[in-house]
């Protein structure tokens, strides 16, 4: 939504002069920490945290849209942060609670979070990682993040990008090659990794949606590997 | 059947990711590049246009038959009627197959076909050569298949079958219902074209009229005993719309029917309706381009399903409604498979490309009701015999709202993503 939009970049102004304040409790972290699991199989979180199919979220309070260096950000996010958004509560807020109608090109597939609570809960455990990035919980709870575990051997195997450029016209069906989301997500340049991991997420039926059980469940390991090689590739 | 052997079948090939199986290649006709024309730029023909033009950078000249220079899909032409899409919204135009991809279209009908000399007679006069033709003419209908319509009746009693002005004229139709009037519909016998696209429109304008008519009443006369999707529309229909549906099914009649265009009445089994709107579905067979070029059998064309191949002619590729496969619905999403697997087959045969073992999927969305989508789906691959189903789905009867409108929500995104795959 325009109106949206541009409120939303009305108020980074307001924001940006303003000084952060980190002070009172916004949420209950413990409760947010469960919440998080929802978000594990794209963002990494804690030490050694790194950019997966979303981009890692240490020091996300206080962090510029679209400005993590090396990661792929929708045309949309990526304005937005050279006009001068910060992420800090509310903004976030805003942007969990319906992302696509914060950003309207995000590469963000996740359906947004109306509750409330629930989002002060998870916000609250995403600032422990921002507040002091000192202060960082050495038993990182996903600096790893995956929502699968899969076999070494099968992340260790290298496709064939020319094979997965073939296998990819049964994805093309479904998902943009822009990486546009108008209601089934983007899938270009994700890392390899993350790919293998959420194709064999649905092959063994830990994620439940029907179609992508379907299509993962008759790929084999290695076209699963030539697949992920083959879209890590893709630019927009 | 003929084996082509330059086919790669079989168990040796399942799988086999690094396998290369280089084809000789063939010289075009003639000289210069291999030449390629495709009649039909519905969703299988653009689809395969644009994976060869794609595919062989050049190497292939692709020319593509179309006669309209809009293509209105019939996928989402129901949600149109319910007013959930805008008739722009489902246009699509050939300029980027043209611009980004090279492809010469041509707005033209195809009026013949010789299959010795592999010309096209075009009905502006002028003559195709190619190397491979690809035939995606889509549906006609079946002659006297409805007794008292015909073709000529379209405007009083539309079919609404081929998207654009006739679901325009039905959508008018329905909004100029009578308080209190009825809705009939004449449901087409299998095969035909979308499975659950009958009963979809019904689900739409029911939603219509539930608004602004809600006592109107809609009465389906089929042939069939079952559905696609039955259950799940037939719980959405009384859980939404309860008393304004009448299905009447064959084991009751629903394939004892005429009509009369004049006097706007519909005798089911005997029994004569006078009706305000009368939506005539008659059965199907392939567009009349294959019978023209002499590769139909009964109503449709039999293919090879490793290569969409013609069974009568090898140099012919048959797509999408026309073809007769095996276990595929006649979808929008199947006829963009297998337009995907014959691209390949071409330009394995035209260029000497890597041929990798066919595979085939399909996923039909409906919407029953607002955000109330249900979604059936298979995989499918080839074996000598047809194309046979490996896997499937479909929703269940009960899910929650929540689920029911993210399967609306994908098929929104799956409009935006097929649409763009056919025409770039
Ligand atoms: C109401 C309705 C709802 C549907 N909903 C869905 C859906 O939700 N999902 C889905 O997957 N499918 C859906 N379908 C089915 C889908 O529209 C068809 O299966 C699909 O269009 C078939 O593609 P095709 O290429 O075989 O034929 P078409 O798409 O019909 O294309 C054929 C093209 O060939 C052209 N042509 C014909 N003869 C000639 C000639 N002699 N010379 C040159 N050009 C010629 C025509 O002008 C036409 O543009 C629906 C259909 C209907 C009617």
């Amino acid at each position: 939504m325009n109106w949206f939009r541009n409120a939303a970049i009305g108020l980074t102004v307001a924001i940006c002069a303003s000084t952060p304040s980190f002070s009172n409790e916004i949420g209950n972290a413990s409760d947010g920490e469960k919440i998080w699991s929802e978000c594990k199989s794209c963002h990494a979180l804690g030490e050694g945290a790194k950019n997966r199919v979303g981009p890692h979220l240490n020091g996300i309070f206080g962090r510029r849209a679209g400005s993590e260096e090396g990661f792929k950000y929708s045309n949309g996010l990526a304005r937005m942060g050279k006009d001068g958004l910060i992420w800090e509560f509310d903004l976030l807020d805003r942007y969990i609670e319906n992302p696509k109608a914060f950003a309207s090109d995000t590469r963000m597939s996740y359906r947004g979070l109306k509750d409330e609570q629930k989002r002060a809960d998870l916000l609250a455990f995403l600032r422990r990682y921002s507040d002091n990035p000192g202060d960082i919980p050495e038993a990182a709870p996903t600096a790893a993040g995956t929502d699968h575990d899969v076999d070494p051997a099968i992340l260790a195997i290298q496709g064939d990008p020319e094979y997965g450029e073939y296998l990819s016209s049964e994805c093309t069906s479904c998902h943009q090659m822009t990486g546009d989301n108008d209601g089934i997500p983007g899938i270009i340049g994700w890392p390899a990794e993350d790919f293998v991991i959420a194709m064999h997420a649905y092959k063994d039926k830990f994620r439940p949606h029907p179609v992508m059980q379907m299509m993962a469940g008759r790929l084999s390991n290695d076209e699963i590997a030539a697949l992920a090689a083959y879209f890590e590739e893709v630019e927009p | 059947m003929k084996i082509n052997r330059r086919l790669f079948m079989g168990g040796a090939a399942a799988g086999a990711a690094a396998t290369t199986l280089t084809a000789p290649v063939v010289h075009a006709a003639g000289h210069g590049k291999p030449k390629v024309v495709v009649i039909g730029g519905g969703a299988g023909g653009a689809t395969a246009a644009r994976y060869i033009a794609k595919d062989s950078k050049g190497e292939i000249e692709v020319t593509l038959v179309e006669p309209s220079r809009s293509y209105y899909t019939c996928f989402f032409s129901n949600l149109y009627m319910a007013g959930f899409r805008e008739l722009g919204s489902i246009a699509h135009s050939y300029g980027k197959l043209a611009s980004e991809y090279g492809i010469n279209v041509v707005h033209d009908w195809a009026i013949g076909i010789d299959r010795e000399a592999r010309t096209v007679s075009l009905a502006g006069g002028a003559t195709l050569n190619y190397d491979r033709l690809v035939l995606s003419p889509g549906i006609d209908f079946v002659d006297g298949a409805v007794e008292g319509w015909d073709v000529t009746h379209q405007n009083a009693m539309p079919h609404a079958y081929k998207a654009g002005s006739q679901s325009e004229l039905l959508k008018a139709q329905v909004e100029a219902m009578p308080e209190g009037g009825t809705f009939a519909m004449v449901a087409p016998p299998n095969p035909f074209r979308c499975p659950p696209g009958p009963y979809e429109r019904i689900s739409m304008i029911a939603n219509i009229l539930s608004k602004k008519n809600p006592t109107a009443k809609i009465i389906i006369a089929d042939p069939k005993e079952k559905f696609s999707k039955m259950a799940l529309f037939q719980d959405g229909w009384s859980r939404h719309y309860d008393g304004m549906i009448d299905w009447i099914g064959g084991d009751f009649g629903g394939g004892n029917v005429s009509v009369n265009p004049h006097d706007m009445t519909v005798t089911i089994d005997g029994e004569e309706t006078k009706v305000d709107v009368c939506n005539v579905i008659p059965a199907m067979k392939a567009g009349k381009i294959c019978d023209m070029a002499g590769i139909t059998e009964g109503n449709w064309a039999p293919v090879n399903p490793h290569t969409m191949q013609s069974r009568v002619d090898e140099n012919i590729h048959v797509l999408g409604d026309a073809s007769q496969q095996g276990d595929m619905p006649k979808s929008g999403f199947a006829a963009n498979s297998q337009a995907k697997v014959a691209a390949m087959a071409v330009r394995s045969a035209l260029t000497g490309s890597k041929l990798f073992p066919a595979k085939f999927t399909n996923t039909c969305w409906s919407l029953i009701d607002d955000n109330d989508g249900v979604k059936v789906g298979a995989s499918y691959e080839a074996t000598d015999e047809k194309i046979a189903k490996v896997d499937g789905f479909i929703s269940a009867v009960g899910e929650d709202a929540e689920l029911r409108q993210a399967t609306y929500e994908e098929s929104v995104g799956w409009y935006a993503g097929i649409t763009s795959d056919m025409f770039g």
